[in-house]
């Protein structure tokens, strides 16, 4: 009985945790950012709020809406 | 009306994730586009704005992507012309760079001179000279 209520538990707290981790990758994925492939085959991402971001962002924002008209 | 040659063209239809692609050179003038004039003018400029301000980050930029809530900016440069295109949000990211990298190729390729890209006739494929021995040859 008692050993049937670990197994619980121990389901219950992994299922949690992927949980957990599932949700804070989508977020991380929806969070405005600008990545930067250069010829080297270097990448650097620059998330919102960083310094050079905001510039880059607002210009990609202008950019979409021309799109869109 | 900016021409929308083949390649931008089969762009759209091959890649459905991208919404709008506009091709233009290093001064801002649109070479082709899959937009009206004005659309393709306002978006051209903005991407040149948004090219620029990246390579101050690095000047071997070659490919950019501004993830946005609403959707996802792309940009590829080479040599003089580039590409930018946008999508919805979470596209594929790999494949539409290779799909816009293919389409500036593409058109590369499409505003050579046409003696250049005519095709090679093709020559019928050589027989294989065999190296195996007659079953009578091998018997003597």
């Amino acid at each position: 009985m008692r050993g049937r209520s670990f197994v619980t538990g121990l389901v219950v707290a992994a299922g949690s945790a992927a949980g957990a981790i599932a949700l804070g990758r989508r977020a991380a994925r929806r969070r405005e950012r600008v990545e930067l492939y250069f010829g080297d085959g270097s990448l650097v991402t620059l998330s919102a709020g960083s310094p050079g971001a905001d510039r880059l962002l607002s210009s990609a924002r202008r950019l979409l809406a021309a799109a869109r008209g | 009306m900016a021409q929308t040659p083949d390649a931008l063209r089969e762009l759209t239809e091959i890649s459905t994730q991208i919404e709008a692609a506009v091709v233009l050179d290093r001064e801002g003038a649109v070479v082709a586009s899959t937009l009206d004039d004005e659309r393709a003018g306002r978006l051209a400029a903005a991407a040149l704005e948004l090219l620029g301000a990246a390579e101050e980050q690095g000047e071997s930029l070659v490919q950019l992507d501004v993830v946005l809530r609403d959707g996802v900016v792309f940009v590829v440069a080479d040599g003089d012309r580039v590409i930018t295109a946008t999508t919805g949000p979470e596209p594929t990211a790999g494949l539409v760079f290779y799909d816009l990298k293919s389409c500036l190729r593409a058109l590369g390729g499409e505003e050579k001179p046409k003696a250049a890209a005519k095709p090679r006739a093709r020559r019928a494929p050589a027989k294989k000279a065999s190296t195996r021995k007659k079953a009578d040859d091998a018997g003597t």
